[in-house]
Parts: structure tokens; sequence; C-alpha cells
């Protein structure tokens, strides 16, 4: 075997966690209306301003078209052949389990085999997770903990229920409902999510991380998240996604929403590693997903980490709008594609106040087949002065039949700002691999060690636990018939 | 130790570029050889042979390390076994620090032949000895393996990997072109150091001017993917003074007496 093809059939590394959960569900109709709407909105026993707040969602989005401006190719998804609603069949009252004895062992083990305890004792300690199994959180730990602290990390729905006037404010506010196609879709049908809200003065004692699965065949995920930090708190949150392997596209739109106020601190990290579809793009997810940040105080800031491996297609700008002064957004990504993955990712930084800034650390790997864009925008309103930029564009290529494209927009109305852009691309060359070979290690060792060595500057941003875990998930994405 | 026979080496993209048209060379334990010849006469090409590159093709012959063929092993199955090719072209490797890759390869090959592996605080003091013989500070551990190094730091890194990992058979391939004085004797003085009894070097080189640093038992001197003369170190001084045609007509010679 050539390395060339060597180098291309390790990035075919298997995908491990597409296994699929025995779970009895509800019954819900397919399909998308306002009855649709309404029932969701029933069986979730919602009051009527968060039904007022889908059904308006639903019209505007009935008005949208779909954007074709990405760097993507696929079909555009059935929308009245996709479920809306997945809840699995509750035990007792159909109430969220208040222990981990009311959940469906099926799904604990499932948590379990992909590595996520949901027993206390069991956890990494100082992480707080909450489990999402395709429309609903299934359970949260580690809630007393944090009620101590005055921090409330439960599901949207139970924020719904037990905080309306924080959800009421905020929900919306920095992604609103009508934002673009996929974000109303969300609003109309938005299913389960975090939420996090940091009250003044305070540092969350733990990490919190919500882990996503999507395991019914026929449903779509819409998940929403809302992070609130009050003035001088600070919180550091991760998610990790993974799904089942089948034959038909899942659809997966989320929105989340991140305010940050004065002097307060959110760190964002994504471990996404969906599934992909194989070697041919059958299957897969659609990752379509607003992501917004809104430093709303001074001396704010909101960081995006994310791990981009898994989807079929991945749709996403995590953005930061810096409004007050000084505030600070951040944007460190590494996207892995391979087979006949397309991911059209990066972020938009808005520069609003003064003295804002922003830095951008993008590195796009793409293999196989695959097709891997950054798409970028820096904004700089024109009160916004001494505002800077700096970003960092760069693709590895893996192989010849992959491409990376970089599409930055940069817009300054301000003299006074500072915007750096910077992009290269390079190839994992066979020279790097025999050199690496010729020290003793292993193809796959080569290989990793020169991705990750290229992802470092983005992989240190990673909380620790996680960045044991991202260093893996790009050693198996990357791994192959050698090892 | 090594023992090259009648080597025939094309391009594997493209078999009727052939570049070895028989070598044969033997190298012996404790011994110091010295290849030199004109460009493209299949030095360099050669000691990537040796190391298992997978861009030539060996059509003929064979290459026996400890009386065994490695023609079947990979360039990290070849490293395993102790032999080492420091890079004409060192290669940058971004975002690894050096002391990953060393304790890496280190452990991977003494994992390999088994010995015990360094744990990160033991492997930085055996590193830090070895940085002394290139007469490099602690902090070039800490940079990007080549990245933004200049040539000479390059090839001093390359002799510095060498200390560290230890190899039985050593190819420089033309390790000390592009050195000023200073450079090419620390480098040189790093070889010697590092040669012993128990194992060989072999000097791919264009100029003699290493030789008076390091002198070599055995000079040879390759024309047209063939050794065409060998012989001790007045060799290189001879052709240091002529150049390498007066040998040009004894190569062809044995070129026409093949096709015959």
């Amino acid at each position: 075997m050539s390395e060339t093809e060597a180098l291309e059939s390790m990035v075919g590394g298997e995908y491990k966690y597409g296994f699929t959960t025995d779970v009895e569900y509800e019954e819900f109709p397919k399909g998308i209306n306002e009855d649709i709407i309404r029932e969701i909105s029933r069986r979730k026993n919602e009051p009527e301003w968060v039904t007022e707040f889908r059904l308006e969602a639903y019209e505007k989005w009935t008005q949208m078209e779909e954007p074709d401006w990405p760097n993507v190719e696929y079909e555009t998804p059935d929308f009245d052949n996709v479920q809306y609603y997945s809840a699995t069949k509750k035990k007792g009252n159909g109430k969220k389990p208040e222990s981990l004895e009311d959940v469906d062992p099926e799904i604990i083990e499932t948590y379990e085999k992909l590595g996520i305890p949901l027993q206390e004792q069991k956890q990494l300690q100082g992480i707080a997770v909450d489990a999402v199994f395709d429309s609903e959180s299934i359970f949260t730990t580690f809630k007393e903990k944090l009620g101590e602290a005055g921090v409330i990390f439960c599901s949207i729905s139970e924020a719904i229920q037990n905080h309306p006037e924080l959800v009421k404010e905020y929900m919306g506010s920095v992604v609103p409902k009508g934002d673009n196609f996929y974000a109303a879709l969300n609003s109309a049908v938005f299913s389960d999510g975090s939420f996090v809200y940091v009250p003044k003065d305070t540092i969350c004692p733990m990490e919190l991380s919500t882990y996503f699965r999507i395991n019914n065949m026929q449903s779509g995920q819409f998940e929403r998240t809302l992070i609130i930090c009050e003035d001088n708190s600070q919180v550091s949150y991760l998610e990790g996604c993974t799904a089942p392997m089948y034959q038909e596209n899942q659809l997966h739109a989320a929105v989340v929403e991140l305010v940050a106020l004065e002097n307060a601190e959110i760190k964002y990290s994504t471990i996404q590693n969906w599934y992909s579809g194989d070697e041919e793009g059958q299957g897969g997810i659609f990752n379509f997903v607003t992501k917004r940040g809104h430093c709303r105080g001074d001396n704010s800031k909101i960081s995006w980490t994310q791990v981009e491996t898994g989807s079929a297609i991945t749709w996403k700008y995590p953005s930061v709008i810096m409004q007050g002064d000084n505030s600070i957004g951040e944007f460190f990504s590494v996207a892995v594609t391979n087979n006949r993955q397309q991911a059209d990712t990066g972020t938009k930084m808005i520069h609003v106040g003064k003295n804002t800034k922003s830095t951008i650390i993008s590195k796009g790997i793409s293999a196989g087949k695959s097709n891997n864009s950054y798409r970028g925008q820096v904004k700089i309103s024109p009160r916004a002065d001494g505002a800077q930029n700096y970003s960092v564009c760069d693709s590895m290529l893996i192989g010849q039949t992959c491409g990376a494209h970089t599409f930055p927009y940069i817009e300054s109305a301000n003299p006074t700002a500072k915007v750096e852009h910077e992009a290269s691309t390079s190839r994992v060359g066979e020279d790097q691999i025999f050199y690496l070979q010729q020290r003793g290690m292993d193809e796959d060792d080569a290989i990793s060690l020169i991705v990750n060595g290229f992802c470092k500057e983005v992989l240190k941003e990673l909380p620790m636990e996680f960045a044991v875990e991202a260093d893996k998930l790009l050693g198996i994405k990357l791994e192959g018939s050698v090892g | 130790m090594l023992e090259i026979k009648d080597l025939h080496v094309c391009v594997e993209e493209d078999p009727s570029e052939k570049i070895l048209k028989g070598v044969n060379l033997t190298i012996n334990k404790g011994e110091i050889h010295a290849i030199m010849g004109p460009n493209g006469s299949g030095k360099s090409t050669l000691s990537k042979v040796v190391a298992g590159h997978e861009a030539y093709e060996v059509t003929q012959g064979d290459i026996l390390f400890e009386g065994e063929s490695i023609l079947d092993l990979d360039p990290d199955e070849r490293a395993h076994k102790g032999i080492f090719l420091a890079f004409q072209y060192p290669v940058e490797v971004p975002g690894v620090t050096n002391k990953n890759l060393l304790r890496q390869a280190y452990n991977t090959i003494a994992k390999e032949q088994g010995r015990e592996e360094l744990d990160p605080i033991e492997f930085e003091d055996y590193a830090a000895e070895k940085l002394e013989l290139v007469d490099m500070k602690k902090e070039f551990m800490d940079r990007s393996v080549n990245a933004g190094f200049s040539g000479g730091e390059k090839k001093r890194n390359e002799i510095f990997q060498m200390a560290v990992l230890n190899p039985r058979l050593s190819f420089l391939d033309e390790t000390d072109s592009g050195l000023d004085i200073d450079a090419l004797k620390i480098v040189a003085n790093g070889i010697n150091q590092i040669a012993d009894e128990d194992r060989a070097v072999v000097m791919v080189t264009h100029y003699q001017r290493i030789l008076d640093y390091i002198e070599p038992d055995y000079v040879h001197v390759m024309i047209d993917g063939r050794i065409a003369k060998s012989g001790d170190k007045d060799l290189a001084v001879k052709l240091e003074d002529q150049g390498y045609d007066w040998l040009s007509d004894t190569a062809s010679v044995s070129v026409n007496g093949e096709q015959n």
C-alpha cells in the first residue's frame, strides 16, 4: 500500500458510537403545522407565552427560504417527513425522573457505553452533566451542589416551568425567533436543551456539560440552550454529541444563546461527533446550528471552542456580539471532514463597543472526498474605537481528493480599528510521515502527531478533562487499517 | 552489519527512471564510511532506500541488516532495528515539540528493543546530556520540530536526534552542507562522540571538508548509480583536487561492460 493510500484509509476510522438503544417512544405524528406545534407545547405543559413564541416563529419560518449560500450540497430535508417531538415513554407519573432509579436502565446503559456515567459517584469530579436523549433531558447531575452556589443548571423545559421570568427575559434575545431559516424552525419546535444561570459574583464551582444523543431514526433534534452569566460571574460549559448510524439523514437544528453581563465570562466548548455517514455519503446528521453569544456588559468575555468531527453536513458559525466596552470574543475551532462530509463553519465577530477584541483561530482538516470551508465575518461598527481582531485560518489536506476553502469577510467602519487576517494551506506530506516513521513511529501515530500538532493552539483551549477526549477523538477519526 | 548487494532501484511512479544500478557495499560495526559523488549520482537515494522510503522501488538485489533482508520492512520497523537517517532536508512538524517527538520516538524504539521506557522527567535528564553534544540549549526541546529553525539548527537537530535515539547504523545525508565552519565543528564533534566500536556511520557528502574533522575508514565514490571507486581518506583528497571526471571513464566502461 502506498503512503497515500495508507493515509486515506487511515482517516476512515470506525465510528464507535453508532449503536441504537431499544426504547419505547411516545406516539407522535410526523410533519409540521400549527396543530403540531400546539401539541408539542401541550405535551410539555408550557405556559401560553411559550406557545405564542413557537407559533410566531413558525409563522416567520413559513415565509422564509432555506439559505443556499453555504458551500455545501445536499438535498433539502423533507420537512413534512420529520418527527418534531420525540420522548420515551415514562415510568410512573410521566414527569422527569427525580432520581436515577426512575430512568430507563437502557438509557443509563447507553450513556455508560458513551463513557458518560450518570451516577454522580462514577463521574469525573467537578463536572455536572445534563443528559439529553433525543428531544428530552433525561437527567441532570449535581443539581444540589450547584444549587448551593446559586447556579441553576437544568433542562430548558424545567427552566420554563421553574424560572419563567429568566427564560422570558432572555430566550430569543440573542438569536431572535426569525433570525434565519433553521433558527426559526428551532424556535417553533425546540424540544429540550440546557439552561444555565449563574448569579452575580459567582464562579460556577463545576464544569457544566450536556451530552446530546440522537437515538430515534425518525426524529429531528431541535435543542435550545440558554446560558446567562450575571455581573462578575464565570462559567465553563461543554457539550458532546453522538448519534447511531442510520441510512437516512437526520436533522439537527439547534439554537444556543449566551448572555454575558458586566465582567462576566462564558467559555463554551463543543466536541461534536454526530454520525457522519458512510464512505459513500449515505446517512449522517445534518447539523444546522445557530450559536451566538452577546457580551452585553463592559469587560465581558465569551469564548467558543469547538472540535467538529462528525455530521454529514455542518453549517455553523458560533458568533460573538461585543457590545460592552472592552469586551472580548474568541473562537477556536478544529473541523475535521472525511469521506463525503461537508463542513461550512466559522464565526462572526461583531464589534460594537469600544476597545473590543476578538481572536479567531480556525484549523480545518480535510481528508477523503470531503469539503471543508471556513467562513468568517469580522464587522466593526463606527463607534467601536480601538477595536482589534486577529484571525488565523489554517487548512490541512490529507490526500488528493479533498477540498479546503476560506471565505473571510471583513467590514470595518472605524478607522482606528485593527484587523489582521492570516491564512495558510498545507498538505500532510509523505515526507512528514516518512520523517516520523524513520524516527520509529508507525503511520497512525505519525499522522496523529502531525494533526495534533496542527490543532494544538485550539486543543489547549479545551477544559483539561475534555482535551484528552478530543485528542483521542482526533486519533480515532484519523486512525485506520494499521492501528 | 549492513550488506548491500547488487542493488537496483527505480522511482516507484516512473520505473523507467533507474537511479541505482547495482550498488554493492558492506559496512561493519565500528566503521565510518563516506560516500561522495556528483549531484544526481544516487547518494541520497541510497540513504533513503536503506531507510525504507516508499517513493523508490527495489527491482533487483538486496539489503541485509545483521544478516537479514530488510526490504519488506516499513521505515518504522527499520528504525526499531537501529537504522537512522539524518535528513538532508529535515522536515518541519509544526505544533509538535522536539521533546514530544523524541520521547515518543525513544520509547517506541525502546519498547521494540525490549529496553525500559523513560517517563517525562527521566527523559528530560537523559536528553539534557545529549543536548550538550551538539551545544544546544534546553529551550531547544520545547520548540516545534524544525519549525522556524535556521539551516544550521536543523542539521544540529538531526545529530541531536541521532544522539538521543542512539542508533546502530546512521546514514547522514549531507549533514555538513550549509553549515558554517563553527557549526560544522560542533556537528562533527557530536558525530565523533556518538560513533563507537558497536556503531557504524555513513556520511553522504559533497565536500571533503567534514572529513577533516571526522576521519573515515573508507571513502566511496558514486557515479551514475554505482560505486565507481572505493579507497581510504586519500581518495577524498584526490577528489577535492581533481573532481570526478577522471572516474567517469571507469564508470562508463563498466556500464558498457554490463550492456554487452
